[in-house]
């Protein structure tokens, strides 16, 4: 078995014996000491946690206390904000990511992201998903179709686009742009799934059709969730993170198997949160 | 009450526009139509374009424009995709840049000019010539295009940035496949206002492709252009106004219906590569 990380006074891991069936604790991203600074301003710090193989991993917390942030180093998306600096390590399949020479386009292929706001690009439906792919040089129609199809099929948005696959992806509902925009990053077989409240910008009947899916892509996938949602991340997730502000700085405060951390968190922010007193 | 002031106040104001445009139009149009005809378009002016036809006029508009966007579409457009997507915005030298190109948009005509004529046509030895003009109008066209089409880009929005980086799209990708024809319609834009400005342009043509009303034989002759030629007429020449006014019809409707080609153009480019709701 595999060293859990060390434990320190702010952090409590689960034993990962009590885990899921599904859930297999093999560490896929290991995170050490991790630290977000914009512009010399720290916002996050301190957090080291693995995110195992397999499993939804639900970051929660209040807003602005750095659950995105973290979410956006994990495939270095980071690099795109002016000021921004990561330090720490994260190792993903062996490598340390945030090495100058690590491949970034690759790292991002193999680790998907979903935003908040459903983003298809102003493409038909198939341009949409062939983009990605032809960029990865795959240029042959039967292969593009394929996977075009297959992706299409595993967010269930096939029976209701086959027949308009060069119309407007725009002019697809809110819940089916966003179920586009997960086909689009599976379409490159990702490892991983990095999702910033996917569900939280859509109607709650689109809401329960994107999680369904996502708890369909759970196993297959591994999957680090940010949500406010507490009843869904309960619903959804193998493990837990709980973040909060402390001196304004965004702070890991205690992780571990999802269901222990809502029935007898071990931290009292953390107890306070979950149970709705605070936040 | 107020509201129905109001009301009336804009529809006043809006029927100005409207009656000072409509008057000038009935005007050309009045006054142009009987002297167009194939003649009119096809032959050389005669007695200084008091008879005859404009045909080398209309030859040396188009080369001078010509030249003006081979040198303007490649800088232009490079320069407002570096300035937009891979500059450094913070950057002194961007600030810097920017602030020049927006003092340049609004600097008079003349001052061009003056500077082609000192610059081309004198330093660079090219004399009063079609290049020398062509490449004057390309330095007032290229703040206006640089600008229009900067804001273009940065109207599209981000996150459609951070997708194609979140899915392993290089910078290029996106640029050609997302971005650009996305902003297709403002950069259209921007190239229209600039090439109206530049084919209404006289001041600074008269110092440097010249007024010689013949046939060019190269891009080193001297040529003269449409807006030249009506300034010239209707100021100079005594009894040159109906050809003016031809002319003139000639000018608007070339500019109208460059208006119609690129709506038509970037509209079926924006259908083929980008579909909007």
């Amino acid at each position: 078995m595999k060293q859990t990380p060390k434990i320190s006074n702010t952090y409590t891991l689960g034993s990962v014996e009590q885990g899921a069936e599904c859930c297999e604790p093999i560490p896929h991203f290991s995170i050490r000491d991790l630290a977000v600074s914009y512009n010399q301003k720290t916002v996050l710090s301190n957090v080291s946690l693995d995110v195992y193989k397999g499993c939804i991993t639900a970051l929660i917390g209040p807003s602005g206390c750095g659950k995105s942030s973290f979410l956006s180093t994990l495939n270095r998306l980071s690099d795109m904000v002016p000021g921004a600096k990561v330090t720490g390590t994260i190792e993903f399949e062996g490598q340390s990511t945030l090495a100058n020479n690590y491949d970034v386009e690759s790292l991002r292929t193999k680790v998907g992201m979903i935003f908040q706001n459903p983003n298809p690009f102003p493409l038909t439906i198939r341009k949409n998903l062939e983009l990605p792919l032809r960029e990865r040089g795959i240029k042959k129609k039967s292969v593009l179709e394929s996977k075009i199809t297959s992706a299409l099929k595993e967010v269930g948005l096939w029976d209701e686009v086959k027949d308009r696959l060069n119309v407007s992806a725009l002019s697809l509902s809110g819940g089916q742009q966003q179920r586009l925009c997960i086909a689009r990053a599976l379409v490159l077989e990702p490892s991983v799934l990095l999702m910033d409240e996917p569900c939280s910008a859509l109607d709650p009947i689109s809401s329960g059709v994107v999680e369904d899916m996502i708890r369909r892509l759970a196993g297959r996938y591994t999957i680090i969730i940010v949500t406010h949602n507490l009843a869904q991340a309960r619903r959804l997730a193998n493990y837990a993170a709980f973040f909060w502000m402390k001196e304004r700085v965004g702070k890991l405060i205690e992780f571990g198997q999802c269901q222990p951390l809502f029935e007898s968190p071990q931290h009292s922010l953390t107890a306070a949160y979950v149970s709705g007193e605070r936040g | 009450m107020i509201n129905r002031l109001f009301t009336l106040l804009i529809w006043g104001l809006a029927s100005c526009v409207l009656f000072a445009f409509g008057w000038l139009m009935v005007d050309v149009l009045v006054q142009g139509v009987p002297m167009l005809s194939l003649d009119f378009l096809t032959s050389d002016p005669i007695r200084s374009g008091r008879a005859g036809g404009i045909y080398p006029i209309i030859v040396s508009t188009f080369l001078i424009l010509g030249v003006a966007l081979t040198i303007v579409l490649p800088i232009g457009l490079g320069s407002a995709i570096w300035l937009c997507e891979f500059s450094n915005k913070d950057s002194k030298i961007v600030s810097t840049i920017r602030l020049s190109l927006d003092v340049l948009a609004g600097v008079p005509s003349i001052v061009f000019g003056l500077f082609g004529y000192a610059f081309f046509c004198g330093f660079l030895e090219l004399g009063f010539s079609i290049l020398s003009g062509g490449l004057t109008l390309a330095c007032m066209m290229l703040p206006i295009l640089i600008r229009t089409t900067e804001a273009g880009l940065a109207a599209v929005p981000n996150e459609w940035r951070r997708a194609g980086a979140a899915l392993g799209l290089s910078r290029t990708t996106l640029l050609w496949r997302v971005l650009i024809p996305y902003a297709a319609p403002a950069i259209t834009a921007g190239l229209l206002l600039s090439i109206g400005r530049a084919t209404a342009e006289t001041a600074a043509l008269i110092f440097t492709s010249g007024y010689v009303d013949r046939m060019p034989e190269s891009l080193a002759d001297s040529g003269r252009s449409l807006a030249v030629h009506i300034y010239d007429l209707s100021m100079n020449v005594v009894g040159g106004d109906k050809a003016a006014y031809g002319s003139a019809l000639v000018l608007i409707m070339f500019i109208v219906s460059i208006n119609l080609l690129a709506n038509a153009l970037s509209e079926s480019w924006m259908q083929k590569r980008v579909s909007r709701q």
